[in-house]
Protein backbone atom coordinates (compact mmCIF):
# COMPACT_ATOMS: atom_id res chain seq x y z
CA UNK A 1 0.00 0.00 0.00
CA UNK A 2 1.64 2.98 -0.92
CA UNK A 3 1.40 6.22 0.90
CA UNK A 4 -1.95 7.41 1.03
CA UNK A 5 -2.56 11.43 0.34
CA UNK A 6 -6.28 11.39 0.75
CA UNK A 7 -8.79 9.74 3.42
CA UNK A 8 -11.78 8.24 1.48
CA UNK A 9 -14.71 7.63 3.09
CA UNK A 10 -16.96 4.46 2.77
CA UNK A 11 -20.98 4.07 1.89
CA UNK A 12 -21.76 0.65 2.73
CA UNK A 13 -25.25 -0.68 1.75
CA UNK A 14 -26.66 -4.00 1.92
CA UNK A 15 -28.79 -4.89 -1.20
CA UNK A 16 -30.49 -8.17 -0.65
CA UNK A 17 -27.61 -9.68 1.51
CA UNK A 18 -28.51 -11.89 4.34
CA UNK A 19 -26.76 -9.77 6.79
CA UNK A 20 -23.67 -12.03 7.21
CA UNK A 21 -21.77 -9.83 4.94
CA UNK A 22 -23.06 -6.65 6.59
CA UNK A 23 -22.02 -7.33 10.38
CA UNK A 24 -18.41 -8.29 9.17
CA UNK A 25 -18.22 -5.57 6.84
CA UNK A 26 -19.60 -3.07 10.57
CA UNK A 27 -17.02 -5.71 12.82
CA UNK A 28 -13.89 -4.34 9.97
CA UNK A 29 -14.32 -1.05 11.31
CA UNK A 30 -14.44 -1.69 15.04
CA UNK A 31 -11.31 -2.08 17.10
CA UNK A 32 -10.43 -5.28 16.61
CA UNK A 33 -9.95 -5.39 12.87
CA UNK A 34 -9.98 -2.01 12.62
CA UNK A 35 -9.95 -1.19 9.19
CA UNK A 36 -9.73 2.87 9.76
CA UNK A 37 -6.02 2.51 10.55
CA UNK A 38 -5.95 2.53 5.83
CA UNK A 39 -7.47 6.25 6.85
CA UNK A 40 -11.01 5.19 5.59
CA UNK A 41 -14.09 6.46 7.31
CA UNK A 42 -17.50 4.91 7.71
CA UNK A 43 -20.22 7.95 6.47
CA UNK A 44 -23.77 6.73 5.94
CA UNK A 45 -23.87 9.78 3.53
CA UNK A 46 -23.25 9.13 -0.32
CA UNK A 47 -22.55 12.60 -1.14
CA UNK A 48 -19.57 12.26 0.80
CA UNK A 49 -18.45 8.68 -0.10
CA UNK A 50 -15.17 7.97 -2.26
CA UNK A 51 -15.48 3.89 -2.00
CA UNK A 52 -19.09 2.11 -2.18
CA UNK A 53 -19.36 -1.19 -0.06
CA UNK A 54 -22.24 -3.18 -1.54
CA UNK A 55 -23.02 -6.25 -0.15
CA UNK A 56 -25.80 -8.66 -1.34
CA UNK A 57 -27.30 -9.11 -5.31
CA UNK A 58 -29.71 -6.99 -6.79
CA UNK A 59 -33.35 -7.88 -7.10
CA UNK A 60 -35.95 -5.76 -8.88
CA UNK A 61 -36.97 -3.28 -5.64
CA UNK A 62 -33.55 -2.28 -4.73
CA UNK A 63 -32.03 -2.17 -8.07
CA UNK A 64 -32.86 1.90 -8.33
CA UNK A 65 -31.64 2.60 -4.92
CA UNK A 66 -28.34 1.02 -5.80
CA UNK A 67 -28.15 2.93 -8.93
CA UNK A 68 -29.33 6.49 -7.26
CA UNK A 69 -26.81 5.73 -4.25
CA UNK A 70 -24.02 5.16 -7.29
CA UNK A 71 -24.71 7.97 -9.10
CA UNK A 72 -25.19 10.71 -6.13
CA UNK A 73 -21.53 9.89 -5.31
CA UNK A 74 -18.85 12.12 -6.63
CA UNK A 75 -16.26 11.32 -8.55
CA UNK A 76 -13.87 9.66 -8.46
CA UNK A 77 -15.64 6.85 -6.97
CA UNK A 78 -14.65 3.00 -6.47
CA UNK A 79 -17.35 0.20 -5.89
CA UNK A 80 -16.16 -2.78 -3.87
CA UNK A 81 -18.60 -6.11 -3.80
CA UNK A 82 -18.22 -8.27 -0.68
CA UNK A 83 -19.84 -11.44 -0.42
CA UNK A 84 -20.76 -14.45 -3.41
CA UNK A 85 -23.47 -12.95 -3.53
CA UNK A 86 -22.53 -9.09 -4.39
CA UNK A 87 -20.24 -11.19 -6.77
CA UNK A 88 -22.71 -13.23 -8.32
CA UNK A 89 -25.90 -13.87 -6.87
CA UNK A 90 -24.17 -16.34 -5.10
CA UNK A 91 -26.54 -18.93 -2.87
CA UNK A 92 -29.91 -17.19 -3.90
CA UNK A 93 -28.55 -16.71 -8.07
CA UNK A 94 -31.81 -18.90 -9.03
CA UNK A 95 -34.25 -17.42 -6.77
CA UNK A 96 -37.29 -15.54 -8.63
CA UNK A 97 -36.15 -12.06 -7.48
CA UNK A 98 -32.35 -11.98 -7.88
CA UNK A 99 -31.26 -10.27 -11.11
CA UNK A 100 -27.40 -10.88 -10.11
CA UNK A 101 -24.17 -9.68 -8.44
CA UNK A 102 -23.53 -6.06 -8.58
CA UNK A 103 -22.31 -5.43 -11.31
CA UNK A 104 -25.69 -6.00 -13.29
CA UNK A 105 -25.98 -2.38 -12.87
CA UNK A 106 -22.98 -0.44 -11.77
CA UNK A 107 -19.76 -1.04 -12.69
CA UNK A 108 -17.56 -3.51 -9.77
CA UNK A 109 -14.27 -2.87 -9.50
CA UNK A 110 -13.41 -5.12 -6.78
CA UNK A 111 -14.80 -8.27 -5.81
CA UNK A 112 -14.53 -9.67 -2.06
CA UNK A 113 -14.88 -13.84 -2.23
CA UNK A 114 -16.72 -15.51 0.78
CA UNK A 115 -20.25 -16.71 2.50
CA UNK A 116 -19.93 -14.98 4.80
CA UNK A 117 -16.99 -12.78 3.37
CA UNK A 118 -14.39 -13.11 6.08
CA UNK A 119 -12.60 -9.98 7.66
CA UNK A 120 -9.49 -10.26 6.38
CA UNK A 121 -11.13 -10.80 3.12
CA UNK A 122 -13.05 -7.05 3.31
CA UNK A 123 -9.86 -5.41 4.93
CA UNK A 124 -7.85 -6.59 1.70
CA UNK A 125 -10.60 -5.50 -0.74
CA UNK A 126 -10.84 -1.96 1.07
CA UNK A 127 -7.21 -1.97 1.01
CA UNK A 128 -6.96 -2.53 -3.03
CA UNK A 129 -10.00 0.15 -2.94
CA UNK A 130 -8.01 2.91 -1.21
CA UNK A 131 -4.83 2.28 -3.87
CA UNK A 132 -7.27 1.99 -6.78
CA UNK A 133 -9.15 5.62 -5.81
CA UNK A 134 -5.58 6.95 -4.92
CA UNK A 135 -4.66 6.60 -8.55
CA UNK A 136 -7.93 7.67 -9.69
CA UNK A 137 -7.98 10.67 -7.96
CA UNK A 138 -4.11 11.36 -9.30
CA UNK A 139 -5.75 10.92 -13.43
CA UNK A 140 -8.98 12.90 -12.24
CA UNK A 141 -6.65 15.88 -10.66
CA UNK A 142 -4.52 15.77 -13.90
CA UNK A 143 -7.00 16.06 -16.39
CA UNK A 144 -8.40 18.82 -14.74
CA UNK A 145 -5.27 20.56 -15.06
CA UNK A 146 -4.92 19.69 -18.43
CA UNK A 147 -8.49 21.30 -18.92
CA UNK A 148 -7.69 24.48 -16.83
CA UNK A 149 -3.91 24.95 -18.72
CA UNK A 150 -6.05 24.07 -22.12
CA UNK A 151 -8.73 26.58 -21.60
CA UNK A 152 -6.17 29.69 -20.50
CA UNK A 153 -4.30 29.05 -24.12
CA UNK B 1 -54.40 33.24 15.36
CA UNK B 2 -54.40 29.52 15.43
CA UNK B 3 -51.45 28.09 13.72
CA UNK B 4 -52.78 25.78 10.77
CA UNK B 5 -51.75 22.51 11.61
CA UNK B 6 -50.48 21.09 8.31
CA UNK B 7 -49.08 17.98 8.16
CA UNK B 8 -45.92 16.46 6.23
CA UNK B 9 -44.76 12.96 5.01
CA UNK B 10 -40.61 12.63 5.99
CA UNK B 11 -39.24 8.95 4.17
CA UNK B 12 -37.30 7.44 6.70
CA UNK B 13 -34.80 4.86 4.70
CA UNK B 14 -34.39 2.28 3.42
CA UNK B 15 -30.66 3.75 2.82
CA UNK B 16 -30.28 5.50 6.15
CA UNK B 17 -27.20 6.11 8.55
CA UNK B 18 -28.58 4.10 11.41
CA UNK B 19 -29.98 1.46 9.96
CA UNK B 20 -27.50 -1.46 8.50
CA UNK B 21 -30.02 -2.69 6.80
CA UNK B 22 -32.62 -0.89 4.21
CA UNK B 23 -36.37 -0.56 5.34
CA UNK B 24 -38.14 2.65 4.25
CA UNK B 25 -41.11 4.19 6.37
CA UNK B 26 -42.99 6.92 5.33
CA UNK B 27 -43.39 8.74 8.55
CA UNK B 28 -46.99 11.47 8.80
CA UNK B 29 -45.23 14.38 11.15
CA UNK B 30 -47.59 16.72 12.73
CA UNK B 31 -45.02 19.55 14.21
CA UNK B 32 -42.26 17.29 15.99
CA UNK B 33 -44.76 14.76 16.48
CA UNK B 34 -44.90 11.20 14.40
CA UNK B 35 -48.99 10.77 14.19
CA UNK B 36 -48.39 7.72 11.79
CA UNK B 37 -46.02 5.89 10.16
CA UNK B 38 -46.77 3.53 6.85
CA UNK B 39 -43.55 0.50 6.31
CA UNK B 40 -42.94 -0.48 2.84
CA UNK B 41 -40.64 -3.55 2.85
CA UNK B 42 -38.92 -5.73 -0.28
CA UNK B 43 -35.88 -4.15 -0.65
CA UNK B 44 -34.13 -7.37 0.16
CA UNK B 45 -36.79 -9.85 -0.85
CA UNK B 46 -34.92 -12.60 -2.67
CA UNK B 47 -37.52 -15.67 -2.47
CA UNK B 48 -35.55 -18.11 -1.03
CA UNK B 49 -38.77 -19.91 0.14
CA UNK B 50 -39.12 -20.43 -3.85
CA UNK B 51 -35.85 -22.90 -3.95
CA UNK B 52 -37.73 -25.85 -2.15
CA UNK B 53 -38.45 -26.80 -6.06
CA UNK B 54 -34.65 -26.60 -7.11
CA UNK B 55 -32.97 -27.91 -4.11
CA UNK B 56 -33.41 -31.02 -2.19
CA UNK B 57 -34.71 -30.85 1.38
CA UNK B 58 -31.18 -31.62 3.02
CA UNK B 59 -29.64 -28.96 0.71
CA UNK B 60 -32.17 -26.54 2.14
CA UNK B 61 -31.02 -26.86 5.25
CA UNK B 62 -27.64 -24.44 3.97
CA UNK B 63 -30.70 -22.30 2.00
CA UNK B 64 -32.38 -22.15 5.49
CA UNK B 65 -28.97 -21.32 7.09
CA UNK B 66 -28.50 -18.15 4.78
CA UNK B 67 -32.07 -16.69 5.42
CA UNK B 68 -30.37 -13.99 8.25
CA UNK B 69 -26.51 -13.94 8.93
CA UNK B 70 -27.28 -13.04 12.56
CA UNK B 71 -29.27 -15.71 14.02
CA UNK B 72 -28.24 -18.26 10.95
CA UNK B 73 -27.94 -20.93 12.99
CA UNK B 74 -31.33 -20.72 14.43
CA UNK B 75 -32.55 -20.87 11.32
CA UNK B 76 -30.90 -24.16 10.15
CA UNK B 77 -31.81 -25.10 13.25
CA UNK B 78 -35.71 -24.43 13.08
CA UNK B 79 -36.08 -26.25 9.17
CA UNK B 80 -33.68 -29.05 10.43
CA UNK B 81 -36.34 -29.76 13.58
CA UNK B 82 -39.65 -29.52 11.15
CA UNK B 83 -38.10 -31.56 8.99
CA UNK B 84 -37.36 -34.17 11.62
CA UNK B 85 -40.53 -33.82 13.35
CA UNK B 86 -42.22 -35.12 10.03
CA UNK B 87 -39.70 -37.89 9.16
CA UNK B 88 -40.08 -38.87 12.71
CA UNK B 89 -35.87 -38.96 13.34
CA UNK B 90 -34.75 -39.26 17.20
CA UNK B 91 -31.73 -36.46 17.34
CA UNK B 92 -29.38 -38.12 19.57
CA UNK B 93 -29.02 -36.96 23.06
CA UNK B 94 -25.47 -35.33 22.27
CA UNK B 95 -26.66 -33.84 19.05
CA UNK B 96 -29.38 -32.02 21.09
CA UNK B 97 -26.84 -30.51 23.82
CA UNK B 98 -24.71 -29.01 20.87
CA UNK B 99 -27.40 -27.86 19.08
CA UNK B 100 -28.25 -25.89 22.64
CA UNK B 101 -24.68 -24.65 23.51
CA UNK B 102 -24.18 -22.85 19.74
CA UNK B 103 -27.96 -21.71 19.64
CA UNK B 104 -27.40 -20.04 22.95
CA UNK B 105 -24.19 -19.12 21.61
CA UNK B 106 -25.52 -17.05 18.72
CA UNK B 107 -28.34 -15.40 20.49
CA UNK B 108 -24.97 -13.99 23.08
CA UNK B 109 -23.50 -12.85 19.98
CA UNK B 110 -26.59 -11.00 18.48
CA UNK B 111 -27.67 -9.63 21.63
CA UNK B 112 -23.91 -7.94 22.03
CA UNK B 113 -24.75 -6.97 18.26
CA UNK B 114 -27.42 -5.03 19.12
CA UNK B 115 -26.39 -3.56 22.65
CA UNK B 116 -23.84 -2.19 19.89
CA UNK B 117 -26.21 -0.98 17.52
CA UNK B 118 -28.18 0.32 20.10
CA UNK B 119 -25.28 2.59 22.03
CA UNK B 120 -24.14 3.54 18.62
CA UNK B 121 -27.64 4.67 18.19
CA UNK B 122 -27.68 6.98 20.71
CA UNK B 123 -24.36 8.67 20.01
CA UNK B 124 -22.03 6.61 22.94
CA UNK B 125 -19.56 5.55 20.21
CA UNK B 126 -16.75 3.86 22.39
CA UNK B 127 -19.42 2.25 23.99
CA UNK B 128 -20.20 0.65 20.61
CA UNK B 129 -16.88 -0.15 20.52
CA UNK B 130 -16.77 -1.96 23.49
CA UNK B 131 -19.49 -4.26 23.17
CA UNK B 132 -18.13 -5.24 19.99
CA UNK B 133 -15.02 -6.11 21.16
CA UNK B 134 -16.79 -8.46 23.54
CA UNK B 135 -18.77 -10.01 20.74
CA UNK B 136 -15.38 -10.57 18.41
CA UNK B 137 -14.49 -12.94 21.94
CA UNK B 138 -18.07 -15.05 21.06
CA UNK B 139 -17.37 -14.96 17.52
CA UNK B 140 -13.55 -16.43 18.02
CA UNK B 141 -15.53 -19.56 20.27
CA UNK B 142 -17.98 -20.21 17.03
CA UNK B 143 -14.67 -20.08 14.78
CA UNK B 144 -12.70 -22.29 17.02
CA UNK B 145 -15.46 -24.99 17.33
CA UNK B 146 -17.21 -24.60 13.98
CA UNK B 147 -14.93 -23.04 11.34
CA UNK B 148 -16.90 -20.08 10.66
CA UNK B 149 -17.75 -16.93 11.87
CA UNK B 150 -21.16 -16.24 11.65
CA UNK B 151 -22.63 -18.51 8.68
CA UNK B 152 -21.30 -21.29 10.83
CA UNK B 153 -23.23 -24.94 8.88
CA UNK B 154 -22.98 -27.46 11.70
CA UNK B 155 -27.08 -28.53 11.55
CA UNK B 156 -27.85 -31.76 9.30
CA UNK B 157 -30.90 -33.12 9.01
CA UNK B 158 -31.01 -35.74 11.96
CA UNK B 159 -27.97 -34.07 14.37
CA UNK B 160 -24.91 -32.29 13.89
CA UNK B 161 -21.68 -32.41 11.57
CA UNK B 162 -19.37 -31.35 14.22
CA UNK B 163 -18.27 -32.19 17.74
CA UNK B 164 -16.70 -30.56 20.60
CA UNK B 165 -14.26 -32.47 23.17
CA UNK B 166 -14.40 -31.37 26.58
CA UNK B 167 -10.96 -29.48 26.44
CA UNK B 168 -13.22 -27.16 24.15
CA UNK B 169 -16.26 -27.15 26.54
CA UNK B 170 -13.60 -26.12 28.93
CA UNK B 171 -12.35 -22.81 26.93
CA UNK B 172 -16.06 -22.19 25.84
CA UNK B 173 -16.81 -21.82 29.60
CA UNK B 174 -13.29 -19.88 30.50
CA UNK B 175 -13.80 -17.17 27.55
CA UNK B 176 -17.88 -17.12 28.96
CA UNK B 177 -16.54 -16.64 32.20
CA UNK B 178 -13.85 -13.32 31.02
CA UNK B 179 -17.58 -11.91 28.74
CA UNK B 180 -19.36 -12.13 31.79
CA UNK B 181 -17.44 -9.80 33.65
CA UNK B 182 -17.00 -7.45 31.26
CA UNK B 183 -20.54 -7.59 30.38
CA UNK B 184 -21.65 -6.59 34.03
CA UNK B 185 -18.59 -4.05 33.44
CA UNK B 186 -20.76 -2.32 30.60
CA UNK B 187 -24.31 -3.37 32.34
CA UNK B 188 -23.66 -0.15 34.82
CA UNK B 189 -23.48 2.39 31.72
CA UNK B 190 -26.47 0.98 30.17
CA UNK B 191 -28.64 0.66 33.33
CA UNK B 192 -26.96 3.91 35.27
CA UNK B 193 -25.46 6.25 33.31
CA UNK B 194 -27.79 9.63 33.75
CA UNK B 195 -27.38 10.57 30.05
CA UNK B 196 -27.92 7.07 28.28
CA UNK B 197 -31.13 6.97 30.87
CA UNK B 198 -32.23 10.27 29.25
CA UNK B 199 -32.70 8.68 26.00
CA UNK B 200 -33.98 5.46 27.17
CA UNK B 201 -36.17 6.26 29.87
CA UNK B 202 -40.41 6.43 29.36
CA UNK B 203 -39.47 6.46 25.66
CA UNK B 204 -41.48 4.35 23.65
CA UNK B 205 -43.97 2.80 26.21
CA UNK B 206 -46.01 -0.61 24.92
CA UNK B 207 -48.28 -1.75 27.34
CA UNK B 208 -49.04 -5.32 27.70
CA UNK B 209 -52.49 -4.73 26.32
CA UNK B 210 -50.58 -3.28 23.52
CA UNK B 211 -48.37 -6.04 22.78
CA UNK B 212 -50.99 -8.37 22.75
CA UNK B 213 -53.10 -6.35 20.19
CA UNK B 214 -50.54 -6.38 18.07
CA UNK B 215 -48.94 -9.80 18.75
CA UNK B 216 -45.31 -8.61 19.10
CA UNK B 217 -42.99 -11.59 20.29
CA UNK B 218 -39.48 -12.09 21.68
CA UNK B 219 -37.65 -9.46 24.17
CA UNK B 220 -40.06 -6.47 23.03
CA UNK B 221 -42.98 -8.59 24.53
CA UNK B 222 -41.19 -9.65 27.62
CA UNK B 223 -40.16 -5.86 28.14
CA UNK B 224 -43.60 -5.33 28.75
CA UNK B 225 -44.44 -8.33 31.11
CA UNK B 226 -45.61 -10.88 28.22
CA UNK B 227 -43.94 -14.04 30.14
CA UNK B 228 -43.15 -15.94 26.60
CA UNK B 229 -40.68 -18.10 25.66
CA UNK B 230 -40.66 -20.36 23.08
CA UNK B 231 -37.70 -22.29 24.84
CA UNK B 232 -40.17 -23.36 27.52
CA UNK B 233 -42.11 -25.59 24.69
CA UNK B 234 -39.00 -27.98 25.64
CA UNK B 235 -37.36 -29.00 22.23
CA UNK B 236 -33.34 -29.68 21.96
CA UNK B 237 -32.13 -29.63 25.78
CA UNK B 238 -34.10 -27.07 26.72
CA UNK B 239 -36.13 -29.36 28.94
CA UNK B 240 -33.33 -30.76 31.00
CA UNK B 241 -32.05 -27.18 31.93
CA UNK B 242 -33.24 -24.54 34.66
CA UNK B 243 -34.12 -21.33 33.55
CA UNK B 244 -37.19 -18.77 33.65
CA UNK B 245 -38.19 -16.49 31.24
CA UNK B 246 -36.39 -12.85 31.42
CA UNK B 247 -39.13 -10.15 31.88
CA UNK B 248 -39.29 -6.78 33.15
CA UNK B 249 -42.69 -4.36 33.75
CA UNK B 250 -42.02 -1.18 32.14
CA UNK B 251 -42.20 -1.65 28.61
CA UNK B 252 -40.33 1.25 27.94
CA UNK B 253 -36.76 1.33 25.65
CA UNK B 254 -34.83 1.17 28.89
CA UNK B 255 -36.62 -2.12 30.00
CA UNK B 256 -36.17 -3.44 26.41
CA UNK B 257 -32.42 -3.35 26.92
CA UNK B 258 -32.61 -4.57 30.70
CA UNK B 259 -34.48 -7.35 29.18
CA UNK B 260 -31.47 -8.51 26.69
CA UNK B 261 -28.85 -7.53 28.95
CA UNK B 262 -30.13 -10.45 31.75
CA UNK B 263 -30.73 -12.96 28.56
CA UNK B 264 -26.69 -12.70 28.11
CA UNK B 265 -25.99 -13.73 31.38
CA UNK B 266 -28.93 -16.31 31.23
CA UNK B 267 -27.36 -17.60 27.93
CA UNK B 268 -24.26 -17.89 29.60
CA UNK B 269 -25.67 -19.86 32.67
CA UNK B 270 -28.12 -22.02 30.11
CA UNK B 271 -24.36 -23.12 28.09
CA UNK B 272 -22.87 -23.62 32.02
CA UNK B 273 -25.73 -26.39 32.16
CA UNK B 274 -25.50 -27.77 29.20
CA UNK B 275 -21.93 -27.72 28.98
CA UNK B 276 -22.17 -29.82 32.81
CA UNK B 277 -25.03 -32.37 31.76
CA UNK B 278 -23.55 -32.97 28.07
CA UNK B 279 -23.38 -36.88 27.89
CA UNK B 280 -21.71 -38.98 25.36
CA UNK B 281 -23.54 -40.38 22.08
CA UNK B 282 -23.48 -40.45 18.16
CA UNK B 283 -23.66 -37.03 16.41
CA UNK B 284 -26.47 -37.63 13.73
CA UNK B 285 -29.27 -40.31 13.20
CA UNK B 286 -29.47 -41.97 9.93
CA UNK B 287 -31.97 -40.63 7.80
CA UNK B 288 -33.98 -42.94 5.19
CA UNK B 289 -36.34 -41.45 2.76
CA UNK B 290 -38.07 -38.46 2.05
CA UNK B 291 -40.50 -36.33 4.42
CA UNK B 292 -44.02 -37.02 3.74
CA UNK B 293 -46.23 -34.93 5.55
CA UNK B 294 -46.09 -31.10 7.39
CA UNK B 295 -45.39 -29.84 10.54
CA UNK B 296 -45.07 -26.60 12.55
CA UNK B 297 -42.00 -25.93 14.39
CA UNK B 298 -41.77 -23.09 16.71
CA UNK B 299 -38.25 -22.11 18.31
CA UNK B 300 -37.12 -18.79 20.09
CA UNK B 301 -34.97 -16.96 18.45
CA UNK B 302 -32.42 -13.92 19.60
CA UNK B 303 -35.48 -11.83 18.31
CA UNK B 304 -38.43 -13.66 18.99
CA UNK B 305 -40.47 -16.47 18.49
CA UNK B 306 -40.02 -18.14 14.84
CA UNK B 307 -42.34 -20.75 12.84
CA UNK B 308 -41.17 -23.34 10.65
CA UNK B 309 -44.02 -25.05 8.38
CA UNK B 310 -42.66 -27.74 5.94
CA UNK B 311 -44.98 -29.71 3.82
CA UNK B 312 -43.88 -32.76 1.90
CA UNK B 313 -44.88 -35.03 -0.49
CA UNK B 314 -42.46 -38.04 -0.30
CA UNK B 315 -40.30 -36.50 -2.99
CA UNK B 316 -36.88 -35.26 -2.63
CA UNK B 317 -37.76 -32.09 -3.16
CA UNK B 318 -40.34 -30.80 -0.55
CA UNK B 319 -43.55 -28.87 -1.63
CA UNK B 320 -43.84 -26.14 0.52
CA UNK B 321 -41.23 -24.26 3.12
CA UNK B 322 -42.65 -21.00 4.92
CA UNK B 323 -41.02 -18.98 7.98
CA UNK B 324 -42.64 -16.71 10.25
CA UNK B 325 -39.52 -14.40 11.69
CA UNK B 326 -40.18 -12.60 14.65
CA UNK B 327 -39.31 -9.41 13.19
CA UNK B 328 -42.58 -9.59 11.02
CA UNK B 329 -44.52 -10.10 14.11
CA UNK B 330 -42.95 -7.00 15.82
CA UNK B 331 -43.52 -4.69 12.96
CA UNK B 332 -47.28 -3.90 13.83
CA UNK B 333 -45.80 -3.11 17.09
CA UNK B 334 -43.21 -0.91 16.04
CA UNK B 335 -46.10 1.26 14.03
CA UNK B 336 -48.09 1.23 16.91
CA UNK B 337 -45.20 2.51 19.20
CA UNK B 338 -43.90 5.26 16.89
CA UNK B 339 -47.17 7.57 17.11
CA UNK B 340 -47.19 10.28 19.23
CA UNK B 341 -43.14 9.57 19.03
CA UNK B 342 -41.03 12.72 18.89
CA UNK B 343 -39.03 12.60 15.68
CA UNK B 344 -35.51 12.95 17.13
CA UNK B 345 -36.76 9.86 18.88
CA UNK B 346 -37.90 7.22 15.61
CA UNK B 347 -34.64 5.82 15.20
CA UNK B 348 -33.65 4.65 18.66
CA UNK B 349 -37.18 3.40 18.78
CA UNK B 350 -36.57 1.22 15.56
CA UNK B 351 -33.81 -0.13 17.21
CA UNK B 352 -35.39 -1.62 20.32
CA UNK B 353 -37.71 -4.17 18.06
CA UNK B 354 -33.89 -5.25 17.09
CA UNK B 355 -34.99 -5.29 13.50
CA UNK B 356 -33.73 -8.22 11.36
CA UNK B 357 -34.89 -7.11 8.12
CA UNK B 358 -33.45 -9.85 6.10
CA UNK B 359 -35.37 -12.38 7.89
CA UNK B 360 -38.15 -10.39 7.77
CA UNK B 361 -38.01 -10.08 3.68
CA UNK B 362 -36.06 -13.62 3.02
Amino acid sequence: MAKVKKSPWLLHYDGSSCNGCDIETLACLTPVYDAERFGVVNTGDPLQADIFLITGGINTQNRSVVEQLYQQMPRPKVVVAVGTCACTGGIFKDCYNILGGADKVIPVDIYVPGCAARPQAIIDGIIQAVDLFQKRSDEHEQKKKGAANGGHH
Amino acid sequence: MARKHKRNIVPFGPQHPVLPEPIHLDLVLDDEKVVGVIPSVGFIHRGLEGLVDKRDFKEMVYVAERTCGICSFQHGMGYCEAVEQIMDIEVPPRAKYLRTIWGETSRLHSHLLWLGLMADAFGFESLFYQCWRIREKILDLIELSTGGRVIFSVNQIGGVLKDMDAEMLKHFLDVLAEAETEVREIQKTFMLDYTVQSRTVGVGVMTKRQIHACGSVGPFARASGFKVDMRKLGYEAYPDLDFEPVISNDGDCYARCDVRIREIFQSIDLIRQAAAKIPDSELAAKVKGNPDGECFARIEQPRGEAIYYVRGTGKKFVNRMRIRTPTFANLPGLCEMLKNADYADVPLMILTIDPCISCTER
